[in-house]
């Protein structure tokens, strides 16, 4: 019988023939990736053998520049383990800082057909590379950095046939709220992305998909390698690897066609993204008191460049403060460098050095009781950005930097319509 | 057989709201305190120990944050669920938190009942109704970790990590 990409990945790291859905499975971690949080006191607790310290990878991405002295204490923590156990693969506040999940995809250490674990919730985000990456918890993330180890109860996988071609201005973040709007719950299985309409997807929109396969509740969500993936990470990392294709035979949970012509821009409403979306029109006129684009999903360079065309000679509106995070040092300088940073900072965006930041409502935006936001990242559950009582709504970076311009929910259409003004 | 009191909650249950992310940098024992702060306040005061949580659908759904070692600190005993979220159960196998999933159990349940749950025969039993249903077996690796306190207790043994220190305790 045949196997998904999922099922082939698990396979080959679990040293079985073949393995099929309701398996437990123990497998080798290929890549096992540490963050500030593991050193939190809540959290850290002091390894003292490592399997192989050349499948560690070291990111403080969470609270950087340490905002306070606790903070400041767990970092030197992290700085400690790195050295004790020579560690190489270190990402610390500077040149190379960054978002765990983008460092990843930069530097090229998802590699297709292996496993990656980190113990955030959004390492999927892996997925995109043909990597069976995933969140697990702090001590299973300390086990599997000790013993090369870990486990997965494999599920069965959803197949998404992509077809077409998405519409100007609307982009994978539309398309997410879409599946979780017309899908729903994706909890207990996998999804797998394939089909023509890959090649239309760079690697920044389908890494978009990949992270907020998580807030489908997916368990991995993988895409079939085709050339643009592979070369990404060719030009990134000389390691040798084996992508991993599904199998003709493959059996699924249920495969989907689609055709990306047909989505729209949508926003979530606050709290949940499950079935909780909407046209933008139906939310437009919500007046807002912050708009956030950074995190893991939409912190990539697409995205800057998209805010940057919507605001491009206006600016944001009074009451509104506008926050833009960069995935990583990298593509801020890469933003820098193609002029988005200095388009943005001219309408009134605040843009912060690379960090997860406001989306985790550790720092950099932390909103207050009652305030509304529209951002731009991984989450809008209630409390998530900041005080309880605050709203969020989700869309794409293009939706919400109309919105900071407007000053209420608006549909980026109506800024590009009218001719961007650079 | 164990016996517990049940305190009810909803479907969609995520570890923001057992583990808010300013909590994050506290101590396990100062994060207790934010528990359910946003959709309960005042739970973390009335729960005692050995009762247990009956949840509806997703339970636990969000971020690989240590709610799991939260509920498990109060006294929890056990979280019954509709369905629970993976990377949640994970927690609960890392920490030591028996997490049971039992279709229909929403439903089966008032608050402040009692239910009698046996992982010999996986059922539990709503003492009041006498309705008795059917969990979702855990498979024995993960049981025998979520019972005998997670996995540092394992790594511990193996001389993997060092020792939880007072104050500094990541594993209690």
């Amino acid at each position: 019988m045949g196997m998904t990409v999922v099922e082939k990945i698990l396979a080959r790291a679990s040293g079985h023939a073949t393995v099929a859905p309701g398996d437990l499975i123990v497998a080798n971690a290929d890549t096992v990736v540490l963050i500030d949080p593991s050193f939190y006191p809540g959290i850290w607790r002091e390894i003292l053998k490592l399997d192989d310290p050349r499948k560690i990878v070291v990111v403080f991405d969470h609270r950087v520049p340490a905002p306070d002295r606790t903070v400041a204490g767990m970092h030197a923590i992290g700085r400690d383990f790195v050295a004790r156990f020579g560690i190489d693969r270190f990402f610390d506040v500077g040149y190379d800082q960054g978002i765990s999940h983008v460092i990843v995809a930069e530097r090229g250490y998802a590699l297709p057909g292996t496993v990656l674990v980190c113990s955030d919730s959004h390492t999927g985000s892996g997925g995109a590379f043909n990597c069976a990456a995933r969140g697990v918890g702090a001590p299973d993330l300390v086990y599997a950095a000790a013993t090369g180890q870990t486990w997965f109860e494999l599920c069965p996988t959803i197949r998404y046939e992509l077809h077409g071609c998405l519409r100007p201005g609307v982009v994978t973040k539309d398309l997410f709220l879409w599946l979780a709007q017309t899908f729903g719950d994706h909890s207990d299985h996998n999804i797998e992305f394939g089909g023509p309409a890959l090649a239309t997807l760079g690697m920044d929109a389908r890494r978009t998909l990949s992270t907020m396969g998580t807030e489908l509740n997916a368990e991995f969500s993988v895409f079939e390698p085709d050339d643009v993936l592979l070369n990404y990470i060719r030009e990134r990392n000389p390691a040798p690897f084996e992508a991993q294709y599904p199998d003709a035979d493959a059996t699924y949970a249920e495969r989907r066609d689609l055709d990306l012509a047909t989505i729209e821009p949508l926003v979530a409403l606050p709290d949940r993204i499950i079935r909780n979306a909407v046209p933008v029109s139906q939310a437009a006129g919500e007046r807002i008191h912050q708009a956030f684009i950074g995190s893991c999903a939409n912190g990539n360079l697409d995205d800057l460049a998209a805010a940057a065309r919507v605001v491009a000679g206006r600016r944001v509106a009074p009451g509104v403060r506008f926050l833009v995070t960069p995935g990583s040092q990298a593509i801020y300088r890469q933003a820098v460098a193609a002029g988005y940073i200095g388009v943005l900072v001219n309408a009134g965006a605040v843009v912060t050095n690379a960090t997860c930041g406001a989306c985790g409502g550790g720092h950099m935006g932390v909103l207050g009781p009652n305030e509304t936001c529209i951002t731009a990242s991984t989450r809008n559950y209630k409390g998530r950005m900041g005080d309880p009582s605050a709203r969020i709504y989700m869309a794409s970076p293009a939706t919400v930097a109309a919105s900071a311009i407007a000053g209420t929910i608006t549909h980026a259409g109506e800024f590009l319509q009218q001719g961007a003004v650079t | 057989m164990i016996a517990a009191r049940v305190w009810k909650f909803g479907d969609n249950v995520s570890t923001d709201l057992m583990l808010p992310g300013p909590a994050l940098i506290l101590t396990p024992e100062e994060q207790t305190r934010w528990v359910f702060q946003a959709n309960r306040p005042g739970w973390v005061d009335e729960v005692q120990p050995g009762d247990c949580i009956v949840g509806g659908h997703r339970f636990g759904m969000g971020s690989s944050r240590p709610g799991a070692r939260s509920l498990r600190n109060l006294g929890v005993g056990c979280v019954l669920a509709e369905s629970i979220a993976r990377l949640f159960f994970r927690n609960c196998v890392n920490f030591g938190l028996l997490a049971i999933e039992c279709p229909g159990i929403a439903g089966a349940f008032e608050e402040g009942q009692t239910a009698e749950f046996s992982t010999e025969d996986w059922t539990v039993r709503n003492r009041q109704t006498g309705q008795v249903l059917l969990c979702t077996p855990v498979p024995a690796m993960l049981l025998d970790l979520m019972r005998g306190g997670g996995i540092y207790p394992v790594l511990e043994r193996n001389g993997l990590v060092a020792p939880a220190q007072p104050g500094h305790a990541a594993g209690r």
